[in-house]
C-alpha cells in the first residue's frame, strides 16, 4: 500500500482496506471503497453514511474521470476522507483539492515544497465548488 | 471591450509565476518531458518540427490597439518578426525558445493577455462572431456570454483533463460567421416566442477525421443557466467520453454513439442536479460584463456617402467592407491574404500599423476572424479612403475577402509535426494562379488542411483540400460543396488525389465548370448544389487528348 503523503483532515485515518465499487454493495461492513476510472461514483450515494474513506485511483494523470467522481460524491453530501491515489502529480493538486480531495497518496513521492507552492499559487478562483472558496463573481457582487 | 479588474489581473499574473515554476522544474530535471507536456500544452506551448510554437489566446477574437501592438513587439523580440493568426481567432508564434516562454507571458500579462488553455485536453479559447457589436443582424452582442464562459472555463478544476480538446463558440445571429455548429459546444443567443433571450445549445460538432454537424440539444437555456448547462454537458462528456482511442475521444463521437436523445437526457439529468448546487453566476455578473461591451461613442448625423472615383478603392470597399448598424460607418476586414503570401501571417510592423489604425479610425478595437483576417469594426465612411491608402502601402490592401485567394490554411508540414503534407506552398500557388480571375469567380471559400486533423477546415470549404501522405509522397485530395455558414454542409471528395501542381489544375477545371454552368447570381457553392458532383468530376478527371 502506498503512503498517504498529504492529508488535510484532523480525524484518524481509516485503516480498512478499500474494496471495489462492485463488491461494496454486498459487503455491508466495509467502510472504505476504491473508485476506478470506469466506475460510477453515483452507485455509492445510497451508502454514504457508512463510508469513511473513498480512494479514487488515477492510473494515468491524464485520465480526468476521477475529478468528476470526487465532485459528485461531495455534491451528494459525502464528508469522509477522499483520497487521490496513483499517478498524482504536483500540478494536479490544486484542481484535485478544489474537487473535494483531502488526502493524497501519490505512487511517486512529491517534492513537498513544490506541492505547497502549487497549492498556494492561485489566491482567487472563478468557479464555486464544494470546497467552500468564494468565486470571483461572488466577491464582485458581495 | 472587456477590461480586467484586479481579480482577472491577479489570475494571469499568478499564471506567469506558475508557468515559470513549471519551466524551472522541467529544465532542472525534476519533471519529465512526459509530465511537462500536458502542462506546457495547457499553456499553448507546442513542440513543433523546428522549435517551440506558442499560441496566445485572443478571447472571442477581440483586441485593443495596445494588445495588437504588443503582439507585434513580441514577434520582434522573441520570434522572427512575424506571427500567424489562426482559425480559432488566436495568434501563434513559430520560433519560440522554452527559456523565453515565461518572459513572453509576463509581457502579455501587461496588456491583459495570456496563453491559458490554448491547447491541451481542456476547454479552449471561446470564439465568436468577428462582427459582434457592429452589425444589425445580431439579437445582442454575443461577446459578454463568451466572456462569462472564458472566466468559468479558466482553470476549471473538473474539466482540465478531458478525453480530448474542447472548443466552444458563441454567436447571436442567424448568419453564422463563426462555424458555430462545427464546435464541441456551439451556442446561439436567441429570442424565444415570448421575447425572452436564451441560449440554444448545439453539442457534438467538429471537424477532424470524423466531421459532424452539431445537433440542437436545447433550444433555449435561460441566460442565468448557461454556466450550469455547460457544466452538465461537460460532466457527461468527462465521465463517458471515450479514452481508449484518441481519434474517437471528441464529444462528437460520444453524442453520435449514445445518440442525441440519450446524450440530451443525461445532460438534462445532470443539469437538474447542478441547479441545486448554486454554481451559476448571478445575472448581475452578466450585466457587469455587458456594460463593458457597450457601443463606442458613434457620431450621429455624419455623411453616409462615399467617393468611389478611385476604382481600386471602390473594389476594396465592395469586397472588404460590410454594412454597419450605425449610419455613416462600415465594418472593415483587412485581408491577410496577399497574392502569393502565407495565409494569416502578419509582420511585426504590420501588426503595429493595424494597432495604430485601430486607434485612429476604429475606437481602438480590432478583431481576429476565423478566416485568418483582421477586422476594424467601426470605421467612418469618410475615413475609409485614407485608411485604405495606408493599408495598401503596407501590403494589407488586398480586395479579396471571401474570394478564392482568401484561403484558410493550416501551417502544414512546413511547421507542424502532425502534418502529412505542406499547406502553405499550395495556398501560395492557388493564390497566384487565380489572382487575375478572382473577381470573375466571385465568392469561393477555399480551405486547406495538411492532415486529417482538419485544422484548415477543409470539410467546410466550398472547395476543400486535404493533404495526405501516399507512400512517402505528398498527395492532395479535393473536396467540393462544404460550407460553414447557416447552411453548414460537409464537402465530398471528388475522387483520386493529385500532386501539388495537379491540385491547382483540378481547381482550375472546377472553376471553369462553375463559370460555364453558373445561372444568374449563383455562387460556386450554389451551382455545385444545383448541378451536383458529376459535371465537376467529368471535367477534373477527363483524359487529356493524346497528341498524334
Amino acid at each position: 500500500m502506498v503512503e498517504t503523503q498529504l492529508r488535510f483532515r484532523t480525524d484518524e485515518p481509516v485503516g480498512d482496506p478499500a474494496v471495489t465499487v462492485d463488491s461494496f454493495g454486498e459487503q455491508t461492513n466495509a467502510a472504505a471503497v476504491r473508485v476506478e476510472p470506469g466506475d460510477d461514483a453515483r452507485d455509492l450515494i445510497p451508502h454514504l453514511d457508512r463510508i469513511k474513506l473513498v480512494e479514487v485511483n488515477f492510473p494515468v494523470f491524464g485520465d480526468g474521470r476521477g475529478y468528476s467522481a470526487a465532485r459528485i460524491l461531495r455534491e451528494a453530501g459525502y464528508t469522509g476522507e477522499l483520497r487521490a491515489v496513483g499517478d498524482v502529480l504536483v500540478d494536479q493538486l490544486a484542481y484535485l483539492r478544489r474537487c473535494g480531495f483531502d488526502s493524497f497518496a501519490p505512487e511517486r513521492e512529491l517534492n513537498l515544497a513544490d506541492a505547497e507552492a502549487a497549492l498556494a499559487r492561485y489566491a482567487e478562483v472563478y468557479q464555486p465548488t464544494t470546497d467552500g472558496r468564494t468565486p470571483i463573481w461572488a466577491k464582485r457582487h458581495g | 471591450m472587456y477590461q480586467y479588474d484586479t481579480y482577472d489581473q491577479a489570475m494571469v499574473d499568478a499564471r506567469v509565476a506558475d508557468f515559470r515554476d513549471q519551466v524551472r522544474r522541467r529544465l532542472d530535471g525534476s519533471m519529465s518531458e512526459e509530465q511537462f507536456r500536458p502542462l506546457r500544452l495547457m499553456n499553448g506551448l507546442y513542440l513543433q518540427l523546428h522549435a517551440y510554437m506558442l499560441r496566445v489566446a485572443v478571447p472571442y477574437g477581440t483586441l485593443s490597439g495596445a494588445q495588437m501592438h504588443m503582439l507585434g513587439d513580441i514577434a520582434d523580440k522573441y520570434d522572427r518578426g512575424y506571427g500567424h493568426f489562426t482559425t480559432r481567432q488566436n495568434i501563434q508564434y513559430n520560433w519560440i525558445k522554452l527559456e523565453d516562454a515565461g518572459d513572453i507571458l509576463a509581457d502579455l500579462a501587461t496588456v491583459e493577455m495570456h496563453a491559458i488553455q490554448t491547447s491541451g485536453n481542456c476547454i479552449r479559447n471561446t470564439t465568436s462572431d468577428q462582427y459582434a457589436g457592429a452589425i444589425a443582424d445580431e439579437v445582442v452582442d454575443p461577446r459578454p456570454y463568451a466572456e462569462l464562459i472564458r472566466q468559468w472555463s479558466t482553470f476549471h478544476p473538473e474539466f482540465s483533463f478531458l478525453p480530448r480538446k474542447f472548443k466552444m463558440a458563441v454567436i447571436a445571429s442567424d448568419t453564422d460567421r463563426a462555424a458555430m455548429r462545427l464546435h464541441d459546444i456551439g451556442i446561439q443567443i436567441v429570442r424565444n416566442a415570448a421575447g425572452e433571450l436564451g441560449a440554444a445549445f448545439y453539442v457534438g460538432g467538429g471537424m477532424g477525421r470524423t466531421p459532424m454537424i452539431a445537433p440542437l440539444i436545447n433550444a433555449c437555456v435561460p441566460l442565468d443557466q448557461i454556466i450550469p448547462y455547460s457544466e452538465a454537458c461537460l460532466r457527461v462528456y468527462n465521465r463517458h467520453g471515450r479514452r481508449d482511442n484518441k481519434y474517437k475521444a471528441r464529444i462528437k463521437i460520444l453524442v453520435h454513439e449514445l445518440g442525441k436523445d440519450e446524450y440530451t437526457r443525461q445532460v438534462e439529468a445532470e443539469f437538474a442536479h447542478l441547479l441545486t448546487q448554486n454554481i451559476e453566476p448571478p445575472l448581475a455578473e452578466l450585466e457587469r460584463i455587458k456594460l463593458q461591451f457597450a457601443d463606442p461613442a458613434f457620431e450621429g448625423g455624419i455623411s453616409d456617402t462615399l467617393d468611389r472615383s478611385d476604382p481600386d478603392f471602390a473594389l476594396w470597399v465592395d469586397n472588404n467592407t460590410h454594412v454597419h448598424k450605425q449610419p455613416g460607418y462600415r465594418v472593415v476586414t483587412i485581408s491577410l491574404k496577399p497574392v502569393g503570401g502565407i495565409p494569416g501571417d502578419a509582420s511585426a510592423d504590420q501588426m503595429r500599423l493595424m494597432a495604430k489604425l485601430a486607434k485612429d479610425y476604429s475606437f481602438d478595437e480590432l478583431r481576429v476572424t476565423h478566416a485568418q483576417n483582421i477586422v476594424l469594426p467601426h470605421v467612418q465612411k469618410a475615413e475609409l479612403y485614407t485608411l485604405w491608402q495606408q493599408l495598401d502601402a503596407a501590403g494589407l490592401g488586398s480586395a479579396n475577402l471571401d474570394k478564392i485567394g482568401d484561403i484558410i490554411a493550416c501551417p502544414g508540414l512546413d511547421y507542424c509535426s502532425l502534418a502529412n503534407a505542406r499547406s502553405i506552398p499550395v495556398a501560395q500557388k492557388i493564390s497566384e494562379r487565380f489572382a487575375a480571375r478572382e473577381q470573375q469567380i466571385g465568392e469561393l471559400k477555399l480551405k486547406i488542411s495538411g492532415c486529417i486533423n482538419a485544422c484548415g477546415h477543409h470539410h467546410a470549404g466550398h472547395i476543400g483540400i486535404l493533404g495526405v501522405d501516399r507512400k512517402g509522397v505528398e498527395n492532395y485530395q479535393l473536396l467540393l460543396g462544404g460550407s460553414e455558414g447557416a447552411d453548414t454542409s460537409l464537402g465530398t471528395i471528388t475522387g483520386p488525389g493529385f500532386d501539388e501542381d495537379g491540385i491547382v489544375d483540378a481547381i482550375d477545371k472546377a472553376t471553369d465548370v462553375y463559370l460555364a454552368n453558373k445561372s444568374g447570381e449563383e455562387r460556386f457553392l450554389d451551382t455545385y448544389r444545383r448541378i451536383g458532383m458529376a459535371p465537376f468530376k467529368d471535367a477534373i478527371y477527363a483524359k487529356e487528348p493524346v497528341n498524334g
